[in-house]
């Protein structure tokens, strides 16, 4: 999928959510459909267990209008968590733009989120993208959670972020982190542009 | 006491988004049809939202549109200062009367007429006499009628009967389109980013962001470095987050409006990203297209990989599309259908739109042109009609300008129809000039045949067209209502854009009876000269140049003579130069001052015998047995041909 389009003269932005099960991506993306406007964005679509869990992915388009008179969406995905859902995961990757990796940063699911993390390298690779081309923001979420559960973002940096790439402590529950993470990928995203990567 | 309109609040002012568009378009609606689409028009906003412009821009385009309109605008507390002031001096009929005859009254703020129970009544006086004489009321307010406290349920009713509409907070678009047009009036200019930056900031109305702009562009001004997006920010005062690092993670949520903040960062990096000129040929597709052109020319520029100076290519197609513009309103005077043609909304087929609006103009009959044969140079002067033709000349020099209207009155035949129509000719003459010259009868003939062709947009394009009208005879619109309604109308269209009217009339036209005070006092306002009864020296001229067409030979014995007759028209004169002709004819004999002595005073022995008959009863009784009246008998008939002239004139 391209980028930029400019015979449609449209900016649509895929921008997927990947992690282990239960680091909080569809949360990540409630959020933010709570603060963009009702008529930015469209319905959010969320296929999901009777438990919450997502059994498929969800979707979230958000309009930001004009811009540089460019009509600019982006699209926000999230992947199932679960080990067992890896054929849809891949299918939620092709055409990414970008990926916001979601860790958990409870101390006991590190390794949770570094086979998560395999799996996404492992993933780009099958669709012949290399990991490191693909920009990509880390959020160290429930960073809310008593400090003797959790890891410190430094830890977590230490731990994860081998390719030294923006990272945030947040708590999408409550918010925090949400956006700067959005905003960090769609920077990094949105570089790739003017580096004439995208069409 | 009353406000005088701001020039600056005009509808081309004020930027529409989706937030006021239908405010927006019922301002319009009430601006062009004062009276008669929404009454009373209630616009009800927040503050600073643009409800006193959008109240000014009706007046101002009411009164260009109609400059007669008696428009008035007034805060309530003007209204409530006034009327109190009437009431202190003793003047409150006077001040009721006053308001009674305003065809436009524009209201700002009456949520103040809260517990203002004296008002309430006076201003439900008011607009009932206003609606009931289908005048314009448009009023404003910071709330819904309903919710002004303690207002009368009568006035609530009233308020609410027309049309009551909201202007919301701009959008983010139209925000950062506002801002751009008023840095564009400014003259200032910003790095990409910062309006954006500003737009996206949430503030509660126009008013604080023209506030903010003004601190951006005063910080500019003193700054010898430009502002960016950042900067912006800094000095705005905006909050600004740590875009990435370890910051603890705050236990209380900041800024509630995230994605306003989000879409001013997303606007600014997508601002750097998309190579200048890209987005600048994106803009300008954007806006054509949302006034509805074909930018087919500038999309092929964007999918071009090598950069391009688009500057050229936009004014280029911006000149176009002007072009356009020019070519579908001037065939939209002729045609409204033919204008909605999609070849006027594509600059890529500009050659097609000229060949379209060619066809239209040359099938477009022109109005009647005033008539060849009736020359300036065959127009006999003399000291008796000199001052109708110094004013006939001077109305050629300097049409519009000088006496607008001019109206020739006098007696039938002294030469109003020449006058008029010489006058005609002359203004055809001058560049790009076209001259409506007929009859009254005639105007009146082909409305008649437009309304029952149902033509009547064509009919008035055509007239409105002109550049100058010359109506002859136009006491004839006596008692004809719809000719007095449609020539009001080219009346006030010619005068606003001087153009140049002229009329002929047998007497003054505050005399002429059937004809509406608004046509007759606007005939008055220009100038009103008369065309007296020829002297001698028209008729000298007359009568040599009505010998010399007939090829008598000059004879100044006969010319005297025949210009000492009494004669109060040409008409008459030409009638009586005709009889010695037609007596020299059937005699077969030169014409000469003697022959004219003995038709015209002694007359042959048939028209003595004849006369006889006149002396003594007026009555002839003829050989057939039928009794004549003298007065109904024609017994000098001219040429035909003149009479024939006469009537196609």
């Amino acid at each position: 999928m391209s980028l930029v389009n400019f015979t449609t003269r449209e900016i649509t932005c895929k921008i997927v959510y990947y992690g282990p099960g239960r680091s909080g991506k569809t949360t990540n993306l409630h959020y933010i459909y709570g603060r963009v406007p009702e008529s930015r964005r469209g319905r959010m679509v969320s296929l999901a267990t009777q438990t919450d869990r997502t059994l498929f992915f969800d979707f979230l388009p958000i309009d930001l209008g004009q811009i540089s008179g460019f009509t600019t969406r982006f699209q926000l995905y999230t992947v199932p968590g679960q080990v067992y859902y890896n054929a849809t995961r891949r299918l939620v990757l092709q055409g990414a733009d970008g990926v916001v990796f979601v860790a958990d940063s409870q101390a006991r699911q590190l390794d949770e989120n570094l086979e998560s993390l395999q799996n996404l390298q492992a993933n780009l690779l099958d669709l012949s993208i290399d990991i490191r081309t693909m920009p990509l923001s880390l959020q160290y979420n429930k960073q809310d959670l008593p400090r003797e559960l959790i890891l410190q973002p430094v830890e977590l940096d230490d731990a994860l972020n081998f390719r030294n790439v923006p990272s945030f402590p947040a708590d999408a529950l409550h918010g925090n982190g949400v956006f700067e993470t959005l905003k960090s990928i769609t920077e990094l995203v949105l570089r790739r542009l003017a580096q004439g990567a995208a069409v | 006491m009353t406000t005088s309109l701001n020039p600056k609040f005009t509808f081309d002012t004020f930027v529409v988004g989706a937030a006021n568009r239908l405010a927006v378009t019922a301002a319009r609606t009430v601006a062009e049809s004062p009276g008669s689409a929404y009454n009373p028009l209630f616009i009800y906003s927040g503050s600073g939202l643009g409800k006193t412009h959008l109240l000014m821009a009706i007046g101002a385009a009411a009164k260009k549109l109609a400059s007669d309109l008696n428009v008035e605008y007034l805060t309530l507390d003007e209204y409530v200062e006034a009327f109190h002031a009437a009431i202190a001096a003793g003047q409150g009929d006077a001040f009721r009367r006053r308001f009674q005859t305003v065809d436009v009254l524009l209201i700002d703020d009456v949520q103040f007429l809260t517990n203002r129970l004296e008002m309430q009544a006076e201003l439900l006086r008011l607009s009932e006499a206003l609606q009931a004489a289908g005048r314009q009321i448009v009023l404003t307010s910071d709330r819904t009628p309903v919710d002004i406290e303690n207002l009368d349920e009568r006035l609530i009713s009233r308020f609410s009967g027309g049309l009551v509409v909201d202007i919301g907070a701009p959008d983010y678009e139209t925000r950062v389109a506002i801002l751009r047009r008023k840095a564009e009036e400014r003259g200032a200019e910003f790095q990409p980013g910062v309006l954006e930056t500003v737009a996206a900031a949430s503030f509660a109305n126009v008013r604080e962001l023209m506030g903010v702009l003004n601190r951006l562009v005063a910080y500019q001004a003193v700054n010898d470095s430009p502002l960016n997006a950042e900067g912006a920010k800094q000095l705005l005062g905006i909050e600004t987050r740590a875009s990435g690092g370890h910051a603890a993670v705050a236990s209380e949520r900041t800024s509630p409006d995230e994605f306003a903040a989000f879409l001013t960062d997303v606007t600014t990096t997508v601002g750097k990203a998309v190579e200048a000129w890209r987005a600048r040929i994106a803009e300008a597709i954007l806006r054509w297209e949302g006034e509805g052109y074909r930018t087919r020319r500038l999309e092929a520029l964007l999918e071009q990989e090598t950069p391009i100076a688009p500057d050229e290519e936009i004014a280029a197609f911006a000149r176009d599309v002007e072009r356009l513009r020019v070519l579908e309103a001037e065939v939209s005077q002729f045609d409204p259908q033919a204008a909605g043609q999609s070849v006027f909304r594509d600059p890529e087929r500009l050659a097609e739109a000229e060949e379209a609006a060619t066809r239209v103009r040359a099938g477009a009959a022109p109005p009647p042109a005033p008539s060849a044969a009736l020359p300036f140079s065959l127009f006999a002067v003399g000291s008796s009609n000199q001052l109708a033709v110094n004013v006939a000349r001077e109305v050629i020099e300097e049409p519009g300008r000088r006496y607008n209207p001019l109206v020739f009155i006098g007696k039938s035949g002294v030469g109003k129809s020449h006058l008029l129509n010489a006058l005609g000719l002359e203004l055809a003459r001058q560049p790009g000039a076209v001259v409506a010259c007929l009859s009254t009868q005639a105007f009146i003939d082909e409305l008649i045949t437009a309304l029952d062709g149902n033509r009547m947009e064509w009919w008035r394009a055509r007239y409105r067209r002109a550049t100058a009208l010359l109506l002859d005879d136009i006491h004839l619109i006596s008692g004809k209502d719809r000719t007095q309604e449609e020539l009001f109308n080219l009346f006030n269209l010619f005068q606003d854009l001087e153009r140049q009217l002229v009329f002929t009339a047998p007497a003054h036209p505050k005399t002429l009876q059937g004809i509406e005070q608004r046509i007759s006092s606007r005939l008055e306002g220009g100038l009103v000269v008369e065309l007296p009864e020829p002297d001698r020296e028209v008729r000298r001229v007359v009568v040599q140049r009505a010998l010399g067409a007939q090829e008598v030979p000059d004879d100044p014995a006969l010319i005297d003579y025949l210009a000492d007759r009494p004669a109060d028209s040409v008409r008459s004169l030409i009638g009586l130069l005709q009889r010695v002709v037609g007596a020299a004819a059937a005699q077969d004999v030169p014409v000469s001052a003697g022959l004219a002595r003995e038709v015209l005073e002694g007359g042959t022995a048939a028209e003595r015998r004849r006369t006889v008959g006149f002396r003594t009863s007026g009555i002839v009784v003829s050989s057939a047995g039928g009794v004549r009246s003298r007065e109904k008998i024609v017994w000098d008939w001219g040429a035909p041909a003149d009479r024939l002239i006469e009537e196609l004139r």
